[in-house]
Order: C-alpha cells, then structure tokens, then sequence
C-alpha cells in the first residue's frame, strides 16, 4: 500500500510536468519539471514522506537497468557502426573523458577560487 | 522435429510481451550477482553485460528489436518516474549544495558544452556522416531528453538513445580512475562531473560509491539534461551546423 502511493506519487508529479511542458511550451522534458516541482514541495514540507522515500529508492537503486532496453537498441545500428565505427567509437570514448576532467577539474577550481576569495576578505 | 511442441511454444512466447520482460529481469539479476561476486569492478557494472547477453539471444533467435522493444518498454517507461525520483536525494543535499552552486553552475554549463562540441569535432575529425554527428551531439545527456534533442536537431532519435547508453557506461568504467588521477577527492564535485558526462548510467554507478556522490550525480544530470536542451539546438545553428 504504502509502496503504491510512493509511485503514484512519483507518477503524478511527472504527470503535472509533462502537461506544464505542454501547455506553457517549455524547452524541457516533462520528467525534468516533474523533478523540479517535487523538490519544491519537499522544500516547502520540509520532510520527505516514507511512502515517497522508498519508492523513490527502489527506482534509484536499480537506476541503470532502466538503460537496458536503450542500450539493446545498438543493434538497430549495426551497419552504421560497422562503417563509422571507428569515429563514432573514438568521439564517445575522447568525449567522455575530456567532460569528465573537464566539469570536475572546472569545479574544483571554481570551488577553491571562490573559498580563497572569501577566505581574503574573512 | 521442426513442428513439435517446442515451436509452437516459441512462436507463441515470442509474440508476448512477457518473455523480453523476464528476460531483461533475469539478465540484469545475473548481471548485479556477478558484480557483486567481482567485488564491482566497474568493468562489469550491470548493465553492460545485460545488454550484451540480450543482443545476443535476439541475434541467435532472429529477434527484432521492435519485438524485444514490446515487452521491454515497461522498463523504459520507468526512466520517467526515475527522473522524478532524484528530488529526493537532491533534497536530501540541499544543504550541501547551497554552499557549492556556483562553481556547480560554472561546472554544469562549461561540462554540458565540452560534452557535445567534443564529441561533434572528433566524429567529423574521423568522417563521421553529417546525421551520425547530429545524433552523437546530444549523448552526455539522459536518454529521454537525449532523444528528443535529437529529434529537434535532426539527428536519429534511436541511435542517439544507443550512443547516450554507451556515453553513461564508458563514464561509469571509467570516472573514479580519471577522478583517482586528476586528485579530485571531493564526493560533491566527482558526482556533478559523472552526472555530466554521464547521466543516469553514471549515477547509477555513483550511488554505488556513496549517497552523496549519486546525489549530486542525480542534480547534474537533471540540471544539464535541462541545459543542453536549451542550449544545444542553438548552439548547432550558431556555428552553422543545422
């Protein structure tokens, strides 16, 4: 029962987001603004309700088998991989590394820039 | 021997939902007890192994995909509510986050522009075809928006959503190591740089090292899947590409 109100919970928010997206013509997906509005209103509560707590933790917590049948979906492209694999292999790998070490090494630097600056004035 | 019960069985499970359904379960179930058993060496993270023992039985039994797709669509329908979910966590951080939200902005918006401008320039480097650069433009980010990116610009919404997964599982192999060696030791700024590069596979991966790190995975993820939604589109057509 309480697991049921968990994800109807869930369900409804990303309801709510996807008709905002619609009717306001918003650039972003509806379960993004599900999201937002969510984290909202537990801001406003102040308290994260147990029946969301574990429903949210049970999709969470298996997060990466809800990739599974995108990632089967390679198949699909075979041929084209066969022709541009290489291209296509070498922009994935080169592109996730480069954001990787870019966003974190960014951030600390940012983080630490920032500390500094208040530090100096502290 | 062609005709017997067995073929009858197949044809008729083949055409349900129900047998791609537990399959997919059961794969994955295989693939976490395996990790678990490596002691979760990244390289066996679930979902790669999942996804290369499914391709293969839908190869041998000359399956499409749009069949296996039928019964799996239960699994994929769930990214939805997944997404929603990451509230939680995120809130959880609040007061983490408060102190660090504006070397994460910095982070988020100059990551989500790396990911893509990268990508694009080292495909066309190397001769990528003009849709195949469209469809790899958008691959940093979760497969829903990812795939509606695609649409938006072009590219092919299937094989963007292919390249999204492999995106999140080469970030998920490969994001602590690159963390180890740069001397990033911070859960809060390792999460954001996993979420960026590498989505919901990423985070996935993160929440396995610590809530913190999957927490703020989860925030960069959603925040860039935001970001890269409005930004790529003109980005692309700024520097004359669509």
């Amino acid at each position: 029962m309480n697991m049921l109100l968990g994800i109807s919970i869930l369900l409804a928010y990303q309801l709510v987001g996807e008709m905002l997206v619609v009717l306001l013509a918003l650039p972003l997906p509806g379960p993004v603004a599900g999201m937002l509005l969510l984290l909202i209103t537990l801001m406003v509560r102040g308290e994260v309700a147990a029946p969301l707590g574990s429903a949210a933790n049970l999709l969470l917590s298996h997060l990466s088998l809800l990739f599974v049948p995108a990632g089967v979906g390679v198949m699909v492209h075979f041929h084209r991989l066969g022709e541009e694999g290489l291209a296509i292999a070498m922009a994935l790998v080169l592109s996730t590394f480069a954001t990787l070490a870019a966003t974190a090494l960014i951030m600390k630097g940012a983080d630490r820039f920032i500390r500094g600056g208040q530090g100096g004035r502290g | 021997m062609a005709d017997t019960g067995l073929d009858v069985l197949w044809v008729y499970l083949a055409t349900t939902p129900l047998l791609w359904l537990t399959l997919t379960l059961l794969a994955y179930l295989a693939a976490c007890w395996l990790y678990e058993r490596a002691g979760r060496h990244p390289l066996l993270t679930p979902v790669v192994p999942t996804v290369l023992v499914l391709i293969l039985v839908l190869l041998l039994t000359s399956t499409t995909y749009s069949t296996y797709f039928d019964g799996a669509q239960f699994i994929h329908f769930l990214l939805g509510p997944a997404t929603v979910a990451l509230a939680v966590p995120l809130y959880k951080q609040m007061h983490k986050l408060r102190k660090i939200w504006l070397p994460a902005i910095l982070a988020l918006f100059s990551g989500g522009v790396v990911a893509s401008f990268s990508a694009v320039s080292v495909g066309w480097l190397l001769g990528a075809s003009r849709e195949t650069l469209l469809s790899l433009a958008p691959k940093s980010v979760t497969t829903p928006v990812a795939m509606g990116i695609s649409q938006t610009i072009d590219g092919l919404p299937s094989l963007t959503a292919a390249l999204v997964v492999v995106t999140g599982i080469i970030g998920a192999i490969c994001g602590t190591k690159i963390f180890d060696w740069l001397g990033v030791e911070d859960d809060s700024i390792r999460g954001i740089a996993m979420g960026v590069a590498s989505h919901g596979v990423g985070t996935a991966r993160a929440f396995q090292v610590s809530q913190e790190m999957g927490a703020f995975s989860g925030l960069a993820m959603a925040l860039s899947a935001l970001l890269t939604a409005l930004i790529l589109p003109w980005l692309l057509g700024f520097v004359g590409f669509i």
